[in-house]
């Protein structure tokens, strides 16, 4: 065992030496190369110390450095006992320089970690090695780094780099760095920096901007032909940023409105159906958000090569197991209770306790883990040229369209279909239909089941943009039902109406006056407007409307 | 007649169940004389609610340590008796359950609380019976009462050294800040604190951007945009004091709209380990959390701790007991409990004044690695740290402060506050 280690040992300190050997020709052979003091200062040295060496391996010779920022980068590098470093590999542990694998066991003694100022540094001084690289596609990904950080890249570096460049597009963004450089540069000459100042103005960068200010700041005693040029491009740039503001703003209204429609379609048909303002909603949500959770787990232990598709197949484990709950309850308690508002929303108030609590014991009080399939993750901007900071989020693009889907099915059924059709003569006149013989008891069970189902739907949906706890439905209930109010009640597209006019108006209303004062006015907006029409945007002949 | 003595039978059977479990529970004894009457300390925690998803931890690693110093013989020969009770998440409620523990129960100390609303609620209700409360959150401060002791951060242990650090070279020299928390008193303080402290580093209120939104909020989309606008004017950084599980929804639209931590980063000052248990953190690699504690600290004390709570966990079928998480409050929650054990012992009784006075200089060897000392003004001494999120929800510690450092609950940040006195008289 001891002698073991010694031998070890011996041979660690002969590959110190052929590394400080192949460090001294490494030296000999570029003079921007790292000193070993310098390499081993990669992973342990002061803040200091690590971002010079950082920054000088971007400088140097890219078939060496390029492993080692890039092992950096991926948390690959670490140091051995004796102060040298290593890069892990698939092949197990390499040299840095070299790239030869050890041919002896080595127990590295700490991992290099980084923190964001250092992170940024590395990707720096990749980028600034790749813009030489071969491939056109390393190339353009070190452009569009730079792009946003240009400040590490040296007027020489780029010079060469734009000399070399034979992409046109990539040529072009390399004209805008060196506009950077110019406008920026104060030997430049005025010519060439209102040039560059100019064209900084079609250009969507916070470098961009910052170059500008410190232009419009240098130049504030007179009124030279630059500053009213800076100024002018710093206002092309600001206009660009207010309209893309503007379409982000009406998008995340658009968005919240199909969370909302989501959330209040079952509402509506219970509520116009049967009447019964049925507090449990919520919990509803709540549950067809845990089948998802279910479902991801059942993908995880089962099918985890098709994990990505897992939110598929939870659209019907949700809808069925809500239905059935909700058909189960309807049979339980709400059927004993028709034609007594006050005791069906007592009741449904206390199905909602009982069944956040029952999902508290089973799963616990802290909210669940449901992740986003890749495909729901991230982002696109569509107008980068036009609405540069105008992103639209993969997951909530998907649940807008999801939401459409969903009440255009449901409008299907309730026109198209044989329930459909009962479902509607027992919202309009129930004695009637009645007496032409629709079992109307069955049929309060099957719209109840429904609406039920499409709260498990939503559920499915609310899963992927937000929390999954136990609370989960009582945050949806008060906007539920406003919106439900606010459309009139018993009619789709007023549900459909209320639920996107709410979401727009609240989003757009939010930058102006924030989110918590928002709420208030809209409250205070729908209280006004309920004072003034109590039927709603959409008046329904029929039950409801009959009895008031 | 029939189908309620089934019911009878059934609930008796239960209660029976119930008691007999409850007599295992209690037969490792160690070496507590059962002559003695047992000391009774109360647990006032959220166990259901909005702040359950925090709390309910808290009351379970309270009871861990209860359970352990049992089996190591008690206090003073007397064996600790937890009265756990549920203030639902209802400010109003807390102060009543407290006045319930401290007259009712007679316990002698009382290990609660998280939202300062509920501290407010209980404060008076402390004051005028006389009892103890050990507060485990950090906190905005402006508060020091002889019946409270916080072994949470003040301000200055927590807030400022993590906006210090950002504003460092090391920490991305950072120069523009928006602050984003939810609308209640802990925010508003820690926010009203922070804008004090960046104006005498001469930073510009137009370089300062707040903004508030309610308990529960869940569509962070507009936030995220307006973020986004702010950072196109570079050099800017978030500092989040949004609480509760609004975080879920804030940190999913941040990963989304691809705010990326290496430009315009994110700091936290209520988001742990167990927050973000509910989120993919692959997305929130280098947003940044200050605490005074972190899971991922590697020393054997902390070890000790971790392997204390899972083995709890697992035998008591905790839920999320397959990945057992520590925290912040948590360790704060146990640090309290030791300390206040010691001071019992140092006393020779539980009474709340002989406590009190035999708590101040009272020292705990605790999980973070530190020798952690209670000061004169009921606040610990503790050591601030920034943590990076890691792929695995964990926190890789970037920064840390060399020892503990003295808290100030009176932020100097905040005039008025240059004449009050650093201890409890």
């Amino acid at each position: 065992m001891k002698i073991n280690r010694s031998l070890v040992w011996i041979d660690l300190g002969r590959l110190a030496v052929i590394v400080s050997l192949l460090l001294l020709s490494a030296i000999a052979s570029a003079s921007t190369a790292l000193s070993p003091t310098e390499l081993s200062s990669l992973v342990s040295g002061r803040y200091g110390e690590r971002k010079a060496a950082i920054e000088k391996l971007g400088q140097a010779d890219p078939a060496v450095a390029g492993p080692l920022l890039q092992s950096l980068s991926q948390g690959t590098l670490f140091e051995l006992p004796d102060g040298n470093i290593v890069i892990k590999s698939d092949k197990g542990y390499i040299q840095p320089l070299s790239g030869q694998p050890f041919s002896t066991d080595i127990q590295p003694a700490r991992q290099a970690t980084l923190n964001n100022a250092l992170r940024r540094q590395v990707q720096n001084a990749l980028a600034s090695l790749s813009l030489f690289s071969q491939d056109m596609h390393s190339r353009r990904m070190a452009i569009d780094n730079l792009l946003s950080r240009p400040d590490s890249l040296s007027a020489e570096q780029l010079a060469r780099a734009t000399r070399s460049e034979t992409d046109p597009a990539l040529k072009a963004k390399l004209g805008i760095l060196h506009a950077l450089y110019v406008a920026g540069d104060q030997a430049a000459g005025s010519a060439p920096r209102l040039q560059a100042v100019v064209s900084l103005g079609a250009v969507n960068l916070s470098q961009a901007r910052a170059v500008l200010n410190t232009i419009i700041d240098e130049e504030r005693d007179k009124t030279s032909e630059l500053s009213l040029a800076a100024s002018d491009s710093l206002s092309r740039m600001d206009a660009r940023q207010r309209n893309s503001a503007l379409a982000s703003n009406a998008f995340t209204g658009l968005s919240l409105g199909s969370v909302l429609v989501l959330a209040a379609l079952g509402l509506a048909v219970i509520y116009g159906l049967i009447g019964v303002i049925n507090m449990a909603h919520g919990e509803f949500l709540m549950l067809g958000a845990y089948a998802t959770y279910l479902t991801q787990r059942a993908f995880q232990t089962w099918l985890p090569e098709w994990f990505d598709y897992y939110l598929i197949a939870a659209l019907p484990v949700a809808f069925v197991i809500t239905a059935a709950i909700g058909m189960m309850i309807e049979w339980l308690i709400i059927r004993h209770l028709y034609g007594r508002p006050l005791e069906s929303l007592l009741a449904t108030f206390g199905v909602s306790l009982l069944m956040m609590q029952t999902v508290r014991l089973v799963f616990g009080a802290q909210n669940v883990d449901v992740s986003n399939p890749s495909w729901m993750s991230g982002s696109v901007a569509p107008l980068t040229d036009w609405l540069p900071a105008f992103v639209v989020a993969y997951n909530r693009l998907y649940i807008l369209g999801f939401s459409l889907v969903v009440v255009f099915g449901l409008y299907l059924v309730l026109n198209k279909t044989r329930l459909g059709l009962f479902i509607r003569a027992c919202t309009q006149n129930r004695s009637m239909a009645a007496c032409v013989g629709i079992r109307t008891r069955k049929v309060d069970a099957y719209a109840f089941a429904l609406g039920a189902g499409i709260a498990g739907l939503g559920g499915v949906a609310l899963s992927q943009i937000g929390n999954v706890g136990p609370d989960l439905g009582q945050v949806y209930l008060i906007d539920s039902f406003m919106a439900v109010v606010l459309g009139g009640v018993g009619q789709l597209i007023g549900t459909v109406v209320g639920a996107f006019g709410l979401g727009i108006l609240s989003k757009l209303g939010e930058p102006l006056i924030g989110a918590v004062l928002v709420k208030i006015v809209i409250l205070l907006l729908i209280v006004a407007f309920i004072q003034k029409r109590p039927q709603g945007l959409f008046a329904q002949k029929g039950r409801s409307a009959a009895q008031a | 007649m029939k189908r309620r003595s089934v019911l009878k039978t059934m609930i008796c059977s239960l209660a029976l169940a119930f008691g007999s479990g409850a007599a295992n529970n209690s037969w490792a004894q160690g070496q507590i004389d059962p002559s003695k009457p047992p000391i009774k300390v109360g647990i006032l925690h959220s166990l259901s609610g909005t702040m359950a998803i925090s709390e309910t931890v808290l009351k379970n690693v309270a009871l861990m340590q209860i359970d352990a110093i049992n089996k190591e013989g008690g206090i003073l020969g007397r064996k600790v008796e937890a009265v756990v009770v549920d203030p639902a998440s209802n400010w109003p409620l807390f102060a009543e359950k407290a006045r319930e523990l401290l007259s009712k129960e007679k316990v002698a100390a009382v290990f609660g609380c998280w939202t300062s609303v509920s501290r407010k609620s209980v404060l008076p209700v402390f004051e005028e019976l006389n009892g103890l409360l050990f507060y485990p959150v950090q906190y905005e401060g402006e508060e020091m009462s002889r019946n409270i002791f916080y072994t949470g951060a003040a301000p200055n242990q927590q807030a400022i050294p993590a906006v210090e650090y950002l504003m460092s070279e090391e920490g991305g020299g950072y120069q523009r800040f928006f602050l984003l928390g939810t609308d209640y008193v802990y925010p508003r303080t820690t926010n009203k604190i922070l804008r004090g402290f960046l104006h005498s580093k001469g930073i510009a209120d137009a370089d300062i951007r707040e903004v508030y939104t309610p308990f529960g909020h869940s569509d962070y989309q507009t936030i995220v945009n307006d973020i986004k606008s702010f950072a196109a004017g570079g050099k800017a950084a978030v500092i989040s004091t949004i609480n509760g599980d609004s975080n879920v929804p804030f940190y999913k639209e941040l990963g989304n709209a691809g705010i990326k931590a290496i430009d315009t980063p994110v700091v936290a000052f209520s988001v742990g380990e167990e927050e973000l248990r509910g989120i993919d953190t692959k997305p929130l690699v280098g947003h940044l959390a200050a605490w005074n504690y972190f899971m991922s600290l590697d020393n054997p004390a902390n070890t000790a701790f971790k392997k204390q709570w899972a083995d709890y966990a697992t035998a008591q079928k905790l839920p999320g007991a397959d990945k057992p998480l520590t925290n912040d409050p948590m360790e704060a929650t146990v640090v309290g409990i030791k300390m206040w054990k010691a001071a019992v012992e140092k006393a020779g009784k539980t009474d709340a004044d002989a406590v009190r006075a035999a708590m101040i200089g009272q020292k705990v060897g605790a999980p973070d690695g530190f020798e952690m000392e209670m000061g004169s003004n009921h606040h610990l001494y503790k050591p601030v740290m920034v943590g990076e999120i890691q792929p695995d929800g964990q926190f890789d510690i970037v920064w840390h402060t060399e020892k503990p450092i003295r808290a100030q609950p009176w932020s100097p940040f905040i005039t008025g506050n240059e004449n009050k006195p650093d201890e409890v008289k």
